[in-house]
Formats: C-alpha cells, structure tokens, sequence
C-alpha cells in the first residue's frame, strides 16, 4: 500500500462516512428517542432526492442563477421535512405509541411501501438528475480541489461540512440546551418525564420532523450525484441500517463512528480488494456486534422481564 | 388437519382435470383475438431505459401490426388475420416473483404466447416453467449465453443475439482504434450481467493481446450509486481503457459523478450497454466513447424500410427515438408472427406447429435479418455494431460505426462461448 493510497482511502472514506452520517443520523435520533426503527426513513430520503429534482428544475426554467440551485436543494429538504415530519406522526405514528417495537417496524414498512408507490404516482418511473440549462450540475459547479495526485469535486467539501456541522449542532442541542435536555429525560423513562410535565408528545412531534427533515437533506444532497430514480430509497436504508447497528441503536456519537468506520471499510477494500467490497461492510457488523451485541455505543439497559 | 381432508385431497385431481378441459385448446380460433404476455420493467432502475421503451414499442408495434400497416413481409393484420392484444405484466421484484407471474399469465390470463424478460436471472428462472407449462415464450432482451448453452427448450425461444458479442465486438473494435494499449481497468454491476460481462470480456483480451494488463476490477454493488472510492481507484491505476457494462441509473451516477473528476481524460470508456443513454447523457459523456448497443440496433440498424417504420410508430407515442430494448421487441414480435403465419399455411397455427415453424428460421426485423441458428434453433444469431459518441448541436450522435458479421463475433452451435473465446474464436460456419 503507497502513501497515495493512504492518503485515498482516507479521504474517499470520510465523504462517504460524512454523506452515510447525514443518511444515518436522523434513523438513530428517532429511535433513541421514540424506540421506532424507521424502515421509512429511506422513502423520506428518497422524497428529499424527488423534490430537489422537482424544485431545481423549476429554478433552472425560470432562467435563474445556476448558483441558487443549492437554495434549492435546501428549501427542498426544509419542505419535505416539515410537511411528511408532521403528517406522518400526527396522522400515524401518535396512535401506535406504546405498542410493541416491532408493530412500529411493520407500520413503518408499510409506510415505506405506500411511499414508494406515491413517488412512482407522481414523479413516474423515469430516472432523472438535475442538470441546468447549459448542462450545469450543482455536483461539479463549486469546481474541484486536489489532493495529491487526486482531484475531487469541491461539492464533496459541502457533505462533509454540513455532516460535522449536523454533529456538533445536535450534540450542543442534545447536552447544552433546556430542549435537549428535556429530550435526554424522554429518552430515559418516559413514563416519568411525563409526570415530572415534559410534554412527551410535543418532543416526540418535533424529534420525528427533524429526522425526516435530516432524511430528506440526505436525500436532497445526494440528488446531484446520482440519477434519482425510484427504489433508492430502499438500498440506503440497508447501508444507514448498518451504520446505526454498529454504532448503537439510538447514539449519535455511534452513528458518527459507526458511518466513519463503515466509509474507510468501503473505501479501503474498494483501494485494496474491490472484490471484497460488496462483504467488508457486514463483516464488519458482524464482527462488531459478535463483540458488543447492541453496538459500540449502546447504553446500558435494565433488563425488563 | 380435520378429517375430512382425505376426502378434499381425492377431489382435487378431479378438480384440476375439470378446469384443465374447461381450458380452451391451443389452436387459435379467428373469433377470439391471439393474446400475448408482455413481460417488461414497468418500475425500478431498470424501467426508465429499457422496460418502458420495450413496453412503448410493444404496443405501438401491436397497435400497426392489427392496423396491418406494417411494411412487407409482415403486411397481414395481427397475426395472419387474427388481432392480437397484450396483457402486460411488471417485471419488477426478482426471478421468484416472476415465475409466479409466469404461472399466473399461462394458467390464469390464460396466454397463447409470452414475450418478455429484460433480467439474465429472470430468463433463467422462466425458462423452465415455461417448459414446464409447455407455452411458447420469446425471451426478447436478457444477455446471459447461459440459457441455451446450459440447458435446451422445446418451448423457449430467444430472438436476439446474446451478451457474447458485446465483449468479442467491443474489444475488436478497441483494439483497431488503439492498438497499442498497455492496460485497462473495469467498473462493473456485482450481478450476473456485470460479471459475465467482465468475464468475456477480459477473455476476449487475454486471447487477443495476453500481454495487456488488468488493473482493476471494481466491482460495486448493483444499485449502490455512490462511486466516489471507485473513481478514485480507477484515477490511481491511470489506464489506458475503462471497460464498464453499468446501465440504468447506475451508469448515469457513474458518468455524472466521474466526469468532474476528469476520469477520461487519459482513459478511454467504453460502455457495452450505454446505447439507451445517449439521449439522457448531453454533457455528461466524453466525446470519442465507444458505445454498444447490444447488436445491430438503432444508430447502427442498416435503413430499411422496417426500420423506418419502427421509428415513425415508436415516435407517435414518445418523443424520442427507439433505443436497443424497443428494437429488441420488435424482433421478438415479428419473428413470432412470422412464424406463426408460416405454421398456419402449412399445417395449423397450433403451438406446436408455430414452434417447428420458428426453429431454425430466418426473418426480417429492423435491426436486419435474424437468424434462429443457435440453441437447436432456439437462439437467435446476428452480426454486430459498435461506433463512438460525437457531440453535435448539443446532441450525441454516434460515428466511426464499424459492423462485424456473425461468424468473427459469435460462438458457432455446440460450442460454449468462453471455450470459444479462449480457443481464438475461430470463425465456424453459418
């Protein structure tokens, strides 16, 4: 292996540890805070990716600033996340509280499957990109960087920012805040929480909105970079999935570490034995959960008989 | 279980013979239209550059077929007189699914003939059902030389050529344009087409020229869309050539994420199956590309009047023109009418009559003549083209097109593709 190896491994691995972090990270915030695995969370990706489409292309057909195309991915997100958020827990989920975990699994799949089917309705089956009128794309307008004998899109610098900025926001929320910390005692005993007068279901409204909100930024963000087309959402939710597993259900320093380790896994074999690549990643989570059954960063629990 | 089962479990042999002779016999009455299963991508990856436009051209094509303003030889309505419809199916959700779907169109919808298949791995899993179920089926798109090399049909036919001469063609035609490379590296789907294709492929090669040299062979997950490592990978090999059968969306984030990162700009691409995306890809597909369209088709179909006509029906319904899947249908289409028009001059249309009929034949399509030479009759032969991309008005347009005949591009009957390959490919006789 060459320094310039090396050197590869470690930048591929952290755009795509930054771009699975963002993916991974509003999967984990709501299950540590309302116990449900969100199989949806890859169709609130998806919606995220379908919207930025939607939203850019109107941008570039009004003849606008092809700069005003990343306020466009952005605005894309916000939308998704503040409309689906809210729809999805108040006309849903606020029903199902207190059932059993794997109910809520069930419920969220079928979500995911009457979503993806809604995507098909109204944006059809043809994959599409985002492409400005001169064949601009907001992946390779902000020019490239180089590192070495390596040159990478300067867009992948902005995965990484908003991946770290999301990590010390949330983090800063979660330990130096009222809302955060009210959030932490909901998270531990929620019975008590609402006796003490932390209203559990308002936290539980605006924890869904942000996760769907950070699925959609994935999404929103990845649009540029692919052809969105119907069905990604569910090969992310695979990859974030493992993410989460490794880290800890439900941590947020895990899902960091879990998305940094899975990125230079990828990366690495990807440099060193691409055939191992499709396996390395859950190799990897097998070996981390044979090791520490519920993940890295899992708290301690209580057994309950 | 309760007692009476012994009892259902006697009636239900008696209840199958029942609605077995409810069932209506094979031979086409003319009061009754001759229907057809289509089975083609309606979603997923797969549906926006090849199941839709095989589903477009399907039935635009059935539509002039029963207006019999096809143009010679396939003038009659329908087939021979009798109108045909279409019963179409999704092809989405993998071979299990589709085998289910099989047995639902053959014993349900009650199909004469089935037409479909876009998947190596859905063929292989239909072919035997369709056997099973004795209904004549036309696989019309799958790649995979395994279907009539590994097993043989009575009631499977397939009437395009298959993925063997992607490779053979594609690296003859690297070869003439830059004879003196070094290297090349690879980026395919890890699936039963990406592999096969990469097999053949550095087979044909090691045949060729044994003193080229792999690099890499990336090998990402069908579907994974981030390729960021990879482009890096193969940037740090710095080859001569990059061979990739990536397609679907796959292809379209590959080229849009590597074309900033300058990855062509030393390195030749050639795509075996980048045909379909060349409307889609302005700007995001290096000039001088080699493309494959999977045989004689579109750009590289001869004019011919069938051709002509492929265009101006397939245009009524999309805005653009046919790409390989769509003539890949048509294909399947006119060689089953065909076929089925001989069998009813000479001795009923009945399936068995239309299957002896199609054996070993040879008709017309828009992508030329076809020849059902290999597979005991059952598989489709014809020569191939390959060319390189060219930007005009903003448009890719396709030049330098190069044709190479049947016998320097495929494997003759009995003898398996990659046994051919690394015996030299040696012409045998057509």
């Amino acid at each position: 292996m060459t320094t310039q190896q090396l050197l590869a491994i470690a930048i591929d691995g952290l755009i795509y540890a930054s771009w699975l972090f963002i993916i991974a990270v509003g999967l984990t915030l709501i299950y540590g805070v309302m116990k449900i695995l969100n199989i949806a969370h890859g169709s609130l990706y998806a919606l995220g990716a379908f919207t930025s489409v939607t939203f850019t292309s109107a941008w570039f057909a009004h003849g606008y600033p092809v700069m005003g195309s990343y306020a466009m991915l952005a605005l894309a997100a916000v939308v998704v996340g503040l409309v689906a958020g809210p729809v999805i827990e108040r006309g849903l989920l606020r029903f199902l509280y207190g059932k059993d975990e794997v109910v809520l699994v069930l419920v969220t799949y079928a979500l995911f499957l009457i979503l993806e089917d809604l995507i098909k309705l109204v944006w059809g089956v043809d994959p599409l990109f985002i492409q400005g009128p001169k064949g601009e794309t907001p992946y390779a307008l902000l020019g490239n960087f180089s590192i070495g004998s390596l040159n990478y899109p300067t867009y992948n610098l902005l995965l990484v920012g908003v991946a770290v900025t999301t990590a010390i926001v949330l983090t800063w929320v979660l330990a130096r805040t009222r809302a955060g910390k009210l959030l932490i005692a909901v998270i531990h005993d929620r019975e008590t929480a609402a006796a003490m007068g932390i209203d559990v279901g308002r936290t539980y409204f605006v924890t869904f909105t942000l996760g769907a909100m950070l699925a959609a930024v994935g999404g929103a963000l990845t649009a540029p970079t692919v052809s969105v087309v119907t069905g990604m959402g569910a090969e992310v939710i695979v990859i974030a999935f493992a993410v989460v597993v490794i880290g800890g259900l439900g941590s947020l320093p895990g899902a960091a570490l879990g998305a940094l380790i899975v990125g230079l896994v990828r990366a690495a074999s990807i440099h060193l034995r691409p055939e191992l690549e499709l396996f390395a990643v859950y190799f990897v989570m097998a070996a981390v959960l044979i090791v520490r059954p519920k993940g890295l960063f899992s708290a301690a629990e209580v057994r309950r008989i | 279980m309760d007692s009476k089962s012994p009892f259902c479990l006697k009636l239900l042999p008696a209840l199958f013979a029942a609605v077995a002779l409810a069932l209506p016999a094979t031979s086409h009455a003319q009061d009754r239209p001759i229907r057809i299963g289509l089975v083609t991508f309606l979603s997923g990856p797969a549906a926006g550059p090849f199941g839709v436009p095989a589903k477009i051209a399907a039935e635009a094509i059935v539509e002039s077929l029963n207006a019999g303003k096809v143009p010679a030889p396939y003038a009659t309505k329908g087939f021979g007189g009798i109108p045909i419809e279409l019963s179409i199916i999704d092809e989405a959700g993998g071979a299990t699914k589709q085998v289910a779907e099989f047995r639902n169109l053959v014993e349900r919808q009650n199909v004469d003939f089935v037409i479909g298949y876009i998947g190596s791995g859905d063929c292989l899993a239909v072919a035997p059902v369709a056997e099973e179920l004795k209904k004549l089926t036309v696989l019309f798109d799958c790649g995979t030389p395994r279907v009539f090399e590994d097993a043989s049909y009575k009631y499977v036919f397939r009437t395009r050529s298959h993925a063997t001469m992607d490779a053979v063609a594609g690296a003859l035609y690297l070869l003439d344009g830059k004879p003196a490379m070094k290297n090349y590296a690879g980026i395919n789907q890890n699936y039963a087409y990406g592999q096969d294709s990469w097999t053949d492929f550095t087979a044909v090669m090691s045949t060729l020229r044994p003193k080229v040299e792999v690099t890499t062979s990336q090998m990402p997950k069908f579907g994974a869309g981030q390729y960021g490592p990879e482009i890096s990978a193969l940037l740090q090999t710095n080859s001569d050539v990059i061979h990739s059968s990536l397609w679907g969306g796959d292809l379209e984030a590959f080229m849009l994420q590597s074309m900033p990162r300058n990855l062509f700009a030393n390195s030749q691409l050639i795509l075996v199956a980048g045909e379909p995306y060349l409307h889609r890809l302005p700007g995001n597909i290096p000039d001088g590309t080699i493309i494959g369209a999977r045989g004689p088709n579109g750009a590289y179909a001869q004019k011919s009047a069938l051709k002509d006509w492929l265009i101006q029906v397939y245009k009524q319904k999309a805005e653009i023109e046919p790409n390989y899947p769509a003539y890949s249908v048509a294909m399947a289409f006119l060689g089953l009418k065909a076929a089925f028009e001989k069998a009813k001059a000479k001795n009923g249309d009945d399936t068995e009559a239309v299957i002896k009929a199609l054996e070993f034949s040879t008709f017309d399509s828009p992508s030329g003549k076809v020849m059902m030479k290999l597979g005991k009759g059952h598989q489709a032969v014809t020569g191939t083209s390959y060319g390189v991309t060219k930007t005009v008005n903003g448009q890719i347009t396709l030049t330098n097109i190069k044709t190479y005949p049947v016998e320097q591009v495929q494997p003759p009957e009995g003898v398996k593709s990659l046994d051919w390959i690394k015996d030299g490919m040696k012409p045998g006789k057509w």
